[in-house]
């Protein structure tokens, strides 16, 4: 590996930040870690290392194989081939950041589509050019409302239906933030209770109210009353959403929402193995300044015509330094295009029809499974495209049962809701013809009989 | 560059003029060079708030950097300058006069004795480079 410093100016580094030696770097590593002895094989031919990683793949049971009902924050929707025929092209594949405008106006302009996408979907005002996943982007929701209250608002209020595992990031980025108060309301109900339960708890000390629309559980709410109660407060109110579900479903941006976040997942990216996968981030026009990422404005050369480039950059960390309010400046840039090539193929017209199969069939599903003896969904609101199943027997038992006949059951809410032992959240996409429910139903019906 | 002779100076590039009790904070001629084309203001005080010396009372974001305003002396402000924010160019053509960013009341004028005059502050700004 190439080095290019010499001895003298390592040395006059190190004396500037006050280090002997290129050793003393790394005091924080143990001694007997610094030179782990790596238990490798010999090396094995190109040949070799595909036939054993083409078994190790095969090993693996994905969506393809198995009739998919999990969903729980990553979906298994159709990805059209145009998709990834277009992701693949080598502009489009290899382009690095966008920095040098001149250079990269197809990635620019693509990032800028997916923003304007984005704002309108979600019935916001801007959007930024993504996040990692749905999960940072509702920390980076936390992170700029405290700092748009300039730290005198400490407290933020999660629903206990947003994402657990969202929840629990939210909290990994902010609970070092001075005197920061993250309460989650409503995990000892049975059923989580709905958004206007948060209202008693938001007051003048209240910077963020976090929601999820459609929620963890499946459930689709008002939020209007709820964001009333917010503004009331003075406090802003944040929305987890799903972008397919936005295709049938009041925008969240239409109800009150100050910020809208979520997964792109669904959006023509595959499930793969839990990523990578697609922030996104949307907000009013009077937050621009505020958020995090990168924003890809328009505007014109040198000699008139419309270009694109990175904009607002003072926001930045490295334009910014410590005053930065996130350390984030990247984005998900190839999975932005996906998102943005999906939406552009299914159009308007198309993504009201994904979601309305997904919606139509969940119910349908609802419905039979609700017949099962010793099974019953718990319906206390109206549902997008998941339901919870209250199941007779624990849900890892019926996940195995499923699995031997070749079925990926639904999430077993037990692991984040104790007073949710035994039940079952059941997703269903355009991707589950009648005949896979049909046959979901027949096998579960198996399982009330054992 | 302007250095006008009956302003106090920071050599952080704020000015100050006093009136009695009274004082008003800018970014001076030099501050408004080097930013280039100013962007965006934000006053991160309001009126009633206790400033001490050296907190932060402004952000100025130009096309290139964004920088902090510093109030040098301690006071209790007053009034801030609503209208700046939606005409952050006034930074760069009028800063020692539409661009004034908040009117406080001095609680220890002492404190003006650490700050230059115009001729020291047009010495200080020939010894810097760009």
């Amino acid at each position: 590996m190439f080095i290019p410093h010499t001895p003298s100016e390592t040395e006059e580094m190190l004396k500037s930040i006050g280090v002997k030696s290129l050793e003393d770097l790394f005091t924080d590593v143990p001694k007997k870690y610094r030179f782990p002895k790596l238990d490798l094989p010999a090396g094995i031919t190109e040949m070799e290392a595909a036939g054993e990683l083409n078994d190790y793949s095969s090993s693996n049971e994905s969506a393809k194989d198995l009739l998919c009902f999990l969903g729980a924050g990553a979906y298994h929707h159709y990805i059209p081939a145009g998709v990834d025929n277009l992701l693949r092209r080598g502009e489009f594949y290899t382009a690095y950041t966008p920095y040098q405008p001149e250079i990269a106006q197809g990635t620019l302009q693509a990032i800028f589509e997916f923003q304007t996408l984005i704002a309108n979907l979600t019935g916001m005002d801007v959007s930024n050019a993504s996040h990692y996943d749905g999960a940072t982007a509702t920390a980076e929701a936390g992170v700029m409302a405290y700092h748009h209250f300039r730290g005198k608002r400490p407290g933020i209020i999660l629903s206990s239906a947003v994402h657990p595992q969202y929840r629990e990031v939210l909290c990994s980025y902010l609970c070092g933030y001075e005197n920061i108060n993250i309460q989650t309301i409503g995990e000892d109900f049975n059923v989580p209770g709905n958004p206007d339960d948060l209202a008693a708890h938001i007051n003048k000390e209240t910077a963020l109210v976090v929601v999820q629309y459609p929620d963890f559980f499946g459930r689709i709410f008002d939020l209007t009353s709820l964001a009333e109660k917010v503004h009331e407060e003075g406090a802003l109110l944040a929305v987890v959403t799903n972008p397919i579900a936005l295709g049938l479903i009041k925008p969240p941006g239409a109800m009150g929402a100050d910020i809208v976040v979520g997964e792109g997942q669904p959006l023509g990216i595959p499930l793969s193995y839990g990523g990578p996968y697609l922030g996104f981030f949307a907000t009013k026009k009077e937050f621009v300044r505020k958020i995090a990422g990168r924003l890809v404005g328009e505007t014109t050369d040198a000699s008139g015509k419309r270009g694109y480039v990175l904009t607002l950059t003072a926001r930045e960390q490295h334009i910014r330094r410590d005053k930065a309010t996130s350390n984030i400046c990247t984005n998900q840039g190839l999975l932005a295009l996906a998102a943005t090539i999906y939406l552009s193929l299914v159009g308007k017209s198309g993504l009201k029809q994904a979601a309305n199969l997904c919606y139509q069939k969940a119910h349908y599903a609802a419905e039979i499974l609700n017949f099962i003896p010793g099974f019953s969904v718990l319906s206390d609101a109206p549902f997008f495209h998941e339901f919870i199943l209250k199941c007779p027997v624990p849900v890892e038992e019926i996940n195995t049962h499923l699995l031997e006949h070749d079925i990926l059951g639904g999430y077993d809410l037990g692991k984040d809701c104790p007073a949710l032992t035994n039940h079952m959240l059941v997703c269903v996409t355009e991707m589950n013809s009648k005949d896979d429910i049909d046959y979901l139903a027949s096998v579960l019906q198996e399982v009330a009989h054992d | 560059m302007n250095v006008p002779a009956n302003l106090k100076y920071t050599n952080s590039d704020e000015w100050l003029f006093i009136d009695g009790k009274v004082a008003t904070l800018g970014v001076t001629d030099y501050a408004q060079d080097q930013l280039s084309d100013v962007v965006f203001v934000e006053v991160t005080v309001e009126k009633g708030d206790s400033i001490k010396k050296n907190d932060h009372v402004a952000t100025i974001e130009s096309v290139k950097a964004a920088a902090d305003v510093n109030v040098p002396v301690s006071g209790k402000v007053l009034e801030v300058n609503e209208s700046l924010p939606n005409t952050p160019e006034l930074v760069n053509s009028d800063p020692f006069g539409k661009a004034w960013m908040i009117k406080f009341e001095l609680t220890d004028p002492s404190e003006l004795d650490n700050l230059m005059d115009a001729k020291a502050y047009t010495d200080y700004c020939s010894t810097r480079g760009h």
